[in-house]
């Protein structure tokens, strides 16, 4: 396949589909079905090509596609990816793979129309992890962001004006610290070069005054960190998971939040020193995320809200790993966003598939579906295990990383950061008891498990993944490793300078 | 190789029973049986190897799971005395009830998904066995963690089981959150998780005293979780609400030992930790011995009683690793296993007849269940130490490292713990098999498939002893890791033989005192000492302090408190309330464009005005 543009090809299969799904009659819903899967499937095969034919030897940026765009201002459609970016990659196109075959059970009306957002969402999403040029990389983010808007507002449920307008302006405001973050380092290089450029492989290589980097560092983590989410800018997120539908819920904690963390990632590889200084901040946050985060979701009882809040504190361990700046932590944090993703991914898809029958996701609600509903008990029994980080599932790997990691730079915030597995084991059990065991009820006879090919795959896919990974971690973190040595070194010898 | 097939067989068995052959119960049955007697087949000829060389060299295979920069952990096995040991109490006996519950289980709703579970539990339990670093250990520790949680929650749909499975997991991870950090401290102290690596960064002195005591203790916390060591002792008797062969297999014989494996394996860096971190471990061995079998006396459940005389052993093995007694806590693991395993079944062929757990709705079941009942005070003999049963043996072994390491109020502890359990077995057997009749129905002896393990296990309660005992060649200490001073140590004390077999005599006259000449009255004694015995049925108040303390007092409080500040203050105060000021300010500036004319001229008459003061002022 050489010399195919094949980020490219990932980046446009979805946004062809879109175009294409412009063009066909709402009532053909089977046609329009086909379209969302086919385009999905491309982009899976081609991220799963990726990550067998990135050369791990050389490392570095590969599959580089550059084609200069406005000359002028320094802008250029510019893509490539390294080990954490493939990483990512990889975890979307499972993620919209699933998602797809998600909504195809669970949306039941505007089916076009849902398919046409979806698709824009992960083509930006897409788009943000290839990215090399700074004005793409905001311009896909926005991408990404704004189809939340109607995917909630339209295919939501309780609450979804309230959700979907917060959680737009939170975006949108995180947006704009991340966008003065990017013009401040596009127009300071500048005028330190000469050359105005937004080529952030160009911009990695200059060296700026510590106290501009520091200056510059904070709206960039604002910015970014919204998206985390970061404590206290965290509520607009799990409301979202509450009212947006089940894929969109997949695709926002399983992927859209690992944007801002992956969006943390860059700007520490833009601006070191800038990372260097504010990086004890963050370990501080995000054990806010990790210890508050987790007792939220033990207090709550609707099953999304719980997921939500449980995503946050999920999301301070990644946090607490990339601001340990060691190899060990940082791959940890990495590694974590793709598990966490797969897991949360699975965790709202069963939940939504009770809930489109149910109507309800209060956990007192129910009590004994695992005899009804054996394969969907099963499922929710891995995703909580996973969640709660059992070894032989991706999380467990990952989130030792960051123990060992954050052990080293913070030994009192890792202290609190493993006492948060069992605070997460507490209340993904309880969650499994409340729902799943004690006696089953007559009023939920109606109910149905997963058992035609569509409603499965979905689950398998993830739990598959969640197993691999977590049984053998290597085809992961040799991976990520690659991407993560070069950074961790960049940011610890900008101290040294 | 085929070292590994100890892995993949019964992992392999519980992935095929889960995904094909769930709808065969004869077939699922079969396979998981299979894989077991298949692993004990593999280990077998390394017993023949280990007892024709019983300082065998250790073969250590690994291949890399995680390399990346400062941190390469293995998947490695290693197979030495103390593993091959521990590997034949799990497969042999692992063997045996895995055949008895073909019998047991016969007719239950989950057969497949109790064989699956079963298989995963001894490819978790296994794993723990043959790991030769830390992390691994870790992993498979927690993997028998969750095949536990299954087997206790078999019976979902009770709410009591629902809630045991989810306590005995909750309840482990407490201990793990220690094992963990341990794990890390030791990481950072050698630079490896590797078992014979961080032995021989020790051994070279390189690392610290007080960073080799924090890591021990915090090593032990794992220990303490899994071998249900006070203060985390409460999720065992609990666990009880598992199918029986599943308590006799995982909370009695194996699983729960596997914290004093644990111990056993990493018995390098114990040697090595200070001695008040030694005295720690002791103590708390030893107060879980004695208090598990005061409150064995609350109990009415046969299988509860059971339970807490498993607390009880558990303690006396952590006890005895304690006080340098390695070898003596290996050796009465190994005995107890048979003994405790066996009296479990037995408990199980009895329920089975009875279909109720109340010794007080049994007796005189011996004419009815003759091979129960034989086997099942064999086994009793042999839990309270009666020469020449196993259980003398290695109980002296405990008592008498505790004794000569100078530990005295720990020997009369432990000696006061073999009286009192030998009153409560006294009192069990009585009880249960003899006196009046108090049962309902038809009790019959339980088919071959139960009665034949039970006779097996009966015959290894009565002769396991042997290989412990003094002066016969090769003995049990020559295949134990040998640390310090206590080396291969094999010291027969009549003091501590006769003190302690004094003792357990005493036990069993007070029992039958009691319990069956009734010369003392039972009833009349509990309303005597009424506070204290209200204190053992309700467990020393321990469950009901963590419950209602700890848990709804603070764990929940913190979880309500969290989410008061998280929708009172951050979201409907800060966050909306921020969103109502700028619609009001809205609201507000929205007056001031009226779109009446005569407003902005009114509007613009009043700048001027204000203008041409502040000229006139400056």
């Amino acid at each position: 396949m050489e010399g195919f543009p094949i980020l490219s090809a990932i980046i446009l299969a979805p946004l062809i589909a879109v175009v294409i799904l412009l063009f066909v009659q709402e009532r053909m819903i089977a046609l329009i079905r086909t379209i969302a899967v086919v385009s999905t499937s491309i982009s899976l095969i081609l991220s799963f090509y990726l990550l067998f034919a990135y050369d791990k030897a050389l490392g570095g940026y590969q599959f580089i596609e550059k084609i200069e765009w406005v000359k002028s201002l320094g802008i250029s459609y510019h893509l490539g990816v390294d080990g954490i970016s493939v990483a990512m990659l990889v975890l979307t196109s499972i993620v919209i793979f699933t998602g797809v075959f998600v909504s195809w059970v669970g949306i039941k009306h505007r089916i076009k129309e849902h398919y046409i957002f979806l698709l824009l969402l992960v083509a930006g999403v897409f788009g943000v992890f290839a990215s090399l040029d700074m004005l793409f990389f905001f311009l896909f983010y926005e991408l990404a962001v704004i189809p939340m808007y109607p995917l909630i507002g339209i295919w939501g449920s309780a609450n979804r004006e309230y959700a979907t307008m917060k959680l737009t302006l939170y975006l949108s405001l995180g947006a704009l610290f991340a966008l003065l973050g990017l013009l401040s380092i596009y127009f300071t290089s500048g005028a330190q070069t000469g050359v105005y450029t937004f080529d952030m492989l160009a911009i990695s290589q200059l060296s700026f005054d510590s106290g501009y980097q520091i200056k510059v560092f904070l709206p960039l983590l604002i910015g970014f960190g919204v998206l985390v989410p970061l404590a206290p800018f965290h509520s607009w997120s799990p409301i979202g998971h509450a009212a947006a539908p089940s894929a969109v819920s997949m695709l926002h904690a399983g992927v859209l939040m690992k944007l801002g963390a992956y969006g943390i990632i860059r700007a520490m590889w833009l601006v070191p020193e800038g990372a260097q200084f504010w990086m004890p901040w963050v370990a501080g946050f995000a054990l806010i995320n990790i210890f508050y985060g987790g007792m939220v979701a033990m207090g709550r009882k609707d099953m999304k809200f719980m997921i939500g809040y449980s995503s946050s504190s999920h999301m301070g361990y990644v946090l607490l790993g990339l601001a340990t700046v060691n190899y060990i932590g940082v791959n940890g944090a990495v590694l974590l966003m793709f598990a966490h993703g797969i897991m949360t991914a699975l965790a709202f898809s069963l939940i939504g598939f009770v809930y489109d029958q149910a109507h309800t996701r209060m956990m007192y609600d129910f009590s004994g579906l695992a005899k009804k509903l054996p394969f969907v008990a099963v499922a929710f029994a891995i995703m909580a295990f996973a969640s709660s980080g059992l070894p032989g599932l991706a999380n467990f790997v990952a989130e030792l990383m960051v123990f060992i990691g954050a052990f080293k730079e913070y030994p009192i915030h890792a202290i609190v950061a493993v006492f948060g597995i069992i605070v997460t084991a507490t209340y993904m059990l309880r969650s499994i008891r409340d729902v799943f065991f004690r006696e089953p009820q007559d009023k939920w006879d109606h109910l149905k498990d997963a058992t035609t090919f569509v409603e499965r795959l979905p689950f398998v896919i993830l739990i598959i993944v969640l197993m691999v990974v977590g049984f053998y971690p290597s085809i992961l973190v040799d991976l990520i490793n690659t991407g993560v040595v070069p950074l961790v070194d960049k940011v610890n010898a900008s101290t040294l300078g | 190789m085929n070292i590994w097939a100890l892995l993949i067989l019964p992992l392999a068995s519980a992935v095929i029973i889960t995904l094909l052959t769930r709808k065969n119960k004869d077939l699922s049955s079969y396979i998981s049986i299979g894989a077991v007697v298949a692993c004990f087949a593999i280990v077998a000829p390394y017993i023949l190897k280990m007892f024709g060389d019983p300082h065998m060299h250790p073969e250590e295979q690994a291949f890399i799971w995680l390399d990346i920069p400062g941190l390469m952990v293995e998947i490695g096995t290693l197979i030495d005395p103390l593993s091959i040991v521990m590997l034949t109490v799990v497969t042999f006996v692992g063997s045996l009830i895995h055949i008895y519950s073909r019998g047991y289980m016969h007719g239950e709703e989950g057969f497949s998904r109790f064989f699956a579970c079963l298989s995963l539990f001894i490819f978790a339990m296994i794993g723990i066995v043959i790991s030769n670093n830390f992390i691994m250990t870790f992993i498979f520790w927690e993997l028998v963690g969750l095949a536990s949680y299954l087997l206790i929650g078999y019976y979902y749909q009770k709410p009591s089981a629902a809630d045991a499975a989810k306590k005995a997991f909750i309840v482990n991870r407490v201990g793990d959150f220690g094992f963990v950090l341990g794990i890390i401290v030791i990481f950072y102290a050698t630079g490896t998780v590797n078992f014979a690596e961080v032995a021989r960064h020790i051994a070279a002195g390189e690392v610290s005293n007080g960073t080799l005591g924090l890591a021990s203790l915090l090593i032990f916390c794992g220990a303490v979780g899994k071998s249900a060591q006070f203060p985390l002792h409460v999720w065992l008797p609990d666990a009880m609400e598992g199918p029986t062969p599943v308590s006799a297999l995982i909370h009695a014989a194996t699983m729960v030992a596997a914290g004093v494996y644990m111990l056993a394996r990493t018995g390098f860096l114990f040697a090595a930790a200070p001695a008040g971190a030694m005295e720690v471990i002791a103590y708390t061995g030893g107060i879980t011995a004695l208090m598990a079998a005061l409150l064995a006396f609350g109990q009415t459940d046969i299988k509860r009683i059971i339970a807490y005389s498993t607390l009880s052993s558990l303690g006396y093995m952590v006890m005895a690793v304690g006080v340098g007694g390695t070898n003596a806590g290996m050796f009465y693991l190994m005995t107890h296993a048979f003994f405790k395993a066996l009296l479990f079944l037995g408990a199980g062929s009895v329920i089975h007849a009875c279909h109720t757990n109340d010794i007080w709705e049994m007796g005189k079941l011996y004419p009815k269940l003759k091979i129960t009942a034989v086997t099942f005070i064999l086994g009793s003999l042999a839990m309270m130490g009666i020469f020449p049963f196993s259980g003398f043996w290695s109980k002296d072994e405990v008592l008498t490292s505790a004794f000569t390491s100078g530990h005295t109020l720990l020997f009369i502890m432990g000696v006061f713990t073999a009286f009192l359990t030998a009153v409560f077995m006294t009192k069990l057997l009585i009880v249960t098999f003899f006196g009046e009749k108090r049962y309902h129905g038809h009790p019959h002896e339980s088919p071959s498939l139960m009665t034949i393990p039970l006779i097996i296990l009966s015959i290894f309660a009565v002769i396991a002893g042997v290989v412990g005992i003094p002066g016969v060649e090769p003995s049990f200490g020559d295949f134990m890791p040998s640390f310090g001073e206590g080396h291969g140590e094999h010291h027969f004390n009549y003091f501590v033989a006769v003190t302690s077999t004094i003792a357990v005599f005493i036990g069993i006259f007070v029992g039958w005192l009691i319990y069956s000449k009734k010369a003392i009255d039972n009833k009349q004694l509990a309303a005597n000492w009424s506070g204290l015995y209200a204190a053992l049925v309700n467990r020393f108040y321990i469950d009901h302090f963590y419950d209602t303390v700890l848990v709804k007092g603070i764990y929940n409080q913190i979880a309500r408190i969290s989410n008061y500040i998280e929708v009172y203050i951050i979201i409907n105060f800060i966050i909306n309330g921020s969103a109502y000021l700028t619609r009001q300010t809205g609201k507000a500036l929205r007056l001031t464009i009226s779109g009446q004319l005569q407003h902005y001229a009114l509007a613009m008459v009043g700048g001027v005005l204000v203008i041409m003061m502040m000229y006139v002022i400056l």
